[in-house]
């Protein structure tokens, strides 16, 4: 099927596109007629007073009118739903080619951001936060991506790490570097603790416990004061160390060490490297989980519950390593934010985190560790591009991500790389994996 | 009856609320042999099956599996999954369950889950690349090989398995079985949906698996051709109750097998269903 409609069958499509856009037109004037077109008010003493607004209304028929021929003529370029569209083989060859370099190009660009962009202390913090948006989502990718296990509380394992490290550092004195791995294995812990009395669920019924599993941690947060401060937060906590060297201007700080000029910004470059350093630690851990034989398990799962049971694999650990193994990079994830913001408090871990988080995943391609990276930029980063936009930056989001997901249904990128292969690693097309419902 | 059994079924009944789906069914299938259990539509073939490999418990009745080494497993006492871990009973299902986002070859490496997780040391080993878990990969890589040359599909080994025709999903799914290395494979169904031909090579490969790799089979099956060619041995099953057990000629010729297949004249029905018992 060839894409550019000849003219015979234009011939015809002029008088549909007319006719389609006059309905439209005509819509949108019933519509917009008493919404636009009359205006009404309160008088002073009470009286309807209304004037009219004909001009605004032509205007918005107008411009439905017109968008209905755009949108028609762009649908009729475009052909059909599932037309096979033939590419030639040597744009091919160059896409597949620039596909195989962004993840390099990716990384030698977050490598030399603090480089670039050592002046502009507000790219760098914005670096930190889509790097910590891009671990989160990492972390998160192991239990809904491989596991299929749709979490819609990850953000309590985000708020576990981070309190973990906030209260062993004030109240134990520990270094980050301690606390850690701590961190780490708590929020691992609290994973499993989740983990069991959701074994059975699946689908729809798993996300609900899940999410009510993330609004507990937040509450038992928010009013156990004794211990978390409740709504007030823990702060005065301390900024990391370069392995026990202080970056703090007196003498004993890393630039009086270095003997060079102090600067806050050091700071804020270190934690830039460390971020970066525990989101590749966390894409490496999975990609070399995804081809040992638990990795395999995860994906078995997602795909076939029942088969799973059948070839003798403990579905209950399996399930459990995969909740504890998502959630321990989300403690790992909190405990950096604890150090980097200093003072945390519940406000930090709605359950909008945790929907911002998923969004990256299911945005990036399931299972996709470079479509979480590039959802992850472009949700984080590409919000602050609009922020110009005012009021209307939440709007400009939302219709960006409805065309996204109509553009390609299963995420960025949709299709899943093999773990294991004997002569070439071909892509498995996106329609023969599956979500996952467990 | 040559050989001991592998697999021997006592007084199975399973009830589900007042449904008797199988009533008080006992026969054995004898290893190394392929045992066939047969019978019309909703005889409860494979109620049976779900008992064996778990997926239901038993109302009442036992489940012996005896191993070449003399180990016996009570498979009505065990969970679901140690049925396949433990007493190493593979099973495939009636509608294909293959993974079928994954390739053959991540199939049948899926279907060796339980050894690499020991020879990957719980993962820890496996994630410092340690020699001895790259040779247990590389070993497992070869079982999968061997096993998808066996069935014809090692050209297609990085195919998706949803994307292979559906007698090589059928194929698969038995080189999946095989690869747990299973003690007592049982197969649901295997010829159904498959062609003259392919009911031929599929007759072929359960032969060979039963000479080559000394594995004991039992099979549903309604696929008669398949069922007459390579059985050892034949059970029918009707309503839940045996109603026959021998070769397969034996079988064959058997008034009770024949009525309970193409029914009987009215007047016979009585008679049949007096001895019966129904």
């Amino acid at each position: 099927m060839t894409t550019i409609p000849t003219l015979a069958s234009r011939a015809p499509g002029v008088a549909f596109i007319i006719k389609k856009a006059l309905i439209s037109a005509f819509v949108a004037l019933v519509l917009f007629s008493l919404m636009i077109g009359v205006r009404t008010e309160a008088g002073p003493t009470g009286q309807l007073i209304y004037w009219t607004r004909f001009g605004d209304l032509a205007a918005m028929v107008a411009i439905v009118f017109g968008g209905s021929i755009v949108v028609e003529l762009l649908r009729q370029w475009w052909g059909p739903a599932g037309t096979v569209r033939v590419v030639p083989p040597q744009i091919q060859s160059a896409l597949a080619t620039a596909g195989r370099l962004v993840a390099p190009l990716l990384l030698i660009f977050a490598l030399l951001v603090p480089v670039i962009f050592y002046n502009q202390r507000y790219i760098l913090d914005l670096g930190i936060l889509v790097l910590t948006y891009v671990m989160l989502g990492w972390g998160l990718n192991v239990v809904v991506g491989l596991a299929g296990l749709l979490d819609l509380g990850y953000v309590a394992f985000y708020a576990v790490g981070a309190y973990s490290y906030a209260l062993l550092a004030t109240n134990f004195d520990l270094s980050f570097w301690v606390c850690l791995p701590l961190a780490g294995v708590l929020a691992a812990f609290w994973g499993v603790l989740l983990g069991f009395p959701v074994l059975r669920l699946r689908g729809d019924y798993l996300a609900i416990v899940t999410l009510a599993f993330g609004e507990i941690i937040r509450l038992v947060i928010i009013n156990w004061q004794s211990l978390t401060g409740g709504p007030n937060g823990i702060s005065g906590i301390p900024r990391p160390t370069m392995f026990g060297i202080p970056l703090t201007p007196g003498p004993g700080g890393l630039a009086a060490k270095l003997g060079i000029e102090f600067s806050p910004t050091h700071r804020i470059v270190f934690l830039f490297y460390l971020i970066l350093a525990l989101a590749l630690l966390t894409n490496w851990v999975t990609i070399r989980l995804r081809r040992l034989p638990i990795g395999r398990a995860w994906e078995a799962l997602r795909e076939d519950e029942v088969a799973c049971r059948a070839l003798g694999i403990n579905i209950t650990t399996t399930k459990l390593t995969a909740f504890a193994t998502g959630a321990m990079f989300g403690g790992f994830a909190g405990a950096f934010f604890a150090t980097r913001q200093g003072f945390i408090s519940p406000e930090s871990f709605t359950f909008q985190e945790s929907a911002l988080v998923l969004a990256i995943v299911v945005l990036g391609g399931m299972g996709s560790q470079l479509g979480v990276a590039l959802a992850a930029l472009t949700m984080i980063g590409g919000f602050e591009l609009f922020r110009g936009l005012d009021q209307y930056r939440m709007l400009v989001f939302g219709v960006a991500m409805v065309l996204l997901m109509i553009w390609r249904p299963r995420g960025l990128i949709g299709h899943r790389a093999p773990t294991v292969f004997l002569r070439h690693a071909q892509t498995i097309s996106s329609d023969l994996v599956k979500e996952g419902h467990g | 009856m040559s050989g001991d059994s592998i697999l021997s079924v006592d007084h199975l009944t399973m009830r589900f609320g007042g449904i008797v789906a199988v009533n008080d069914l006992s026969f054995s299938a004898t290893r190394r042999q392929i045992t066939a259990l047969i019978g019309p539509n909703g005889a409860g073939k494979t109620t049976v099956f779900n008992c064996i490999t778990g997926f239901y418990k038993p109302t009442s009745g036992s489940l012996r599996l005896t191993h070449d080494s003399g180990a016996e497993f009570r498979l009505e006492r065990l969970n679901d999954f140690r049925i396949s871990k433990q007493a190493r009973v593979a099973r495939t299902f009636q509608n294909i369950r293959l993974f079928p986002g994954m390739t053959a070859l991540e199939n049948l490496m899926v279907a060796q889950h339980n050894a690499l997780m020991l020879a990957s040391g719980l993962t820890f080993l496996g994630l410092i690349g340690a020699p001895s878990w790259r040779a247990a990969e590389k070993r497992a890589i070869d079982l999968a090989k061997f096993w998808l040359d066996r069935i014809g599909l090692l050209d297609r080994a990085d195919d998706a398995a949803g994307n292979l025709p559906y007698g090589d999903q059928r194929r698969l799914e038995i080189a999946r079985a095989m690869c747990t290395e299973p003690a007592l494979l049982c197969l649901d169904e295997p010829a159904a949906g498959l062609n003259a031909r392919e009911s031929a090579g599929l007759s072929e490969l359960l032969l060979a698996i039963r000479d080559g790799q000394g594995a004991s089979i039992l099979l549903i099956e309604h696929d008669m051709s398949v069922v007459m060619e390579i059985s050892d041995r034949v059970v029918v099953m009707d309503y839940g109750v045996r109603i026959a057990e021998g070769t397969p000629k034996e079988v064959r010729d058997d008034p009770k097998v024949i009525a309970a297949y193409l029914g009987v004249e009215d007047e016979e029905v009585a008679a049949v269903e007096q001895e019966l018992g129904l």
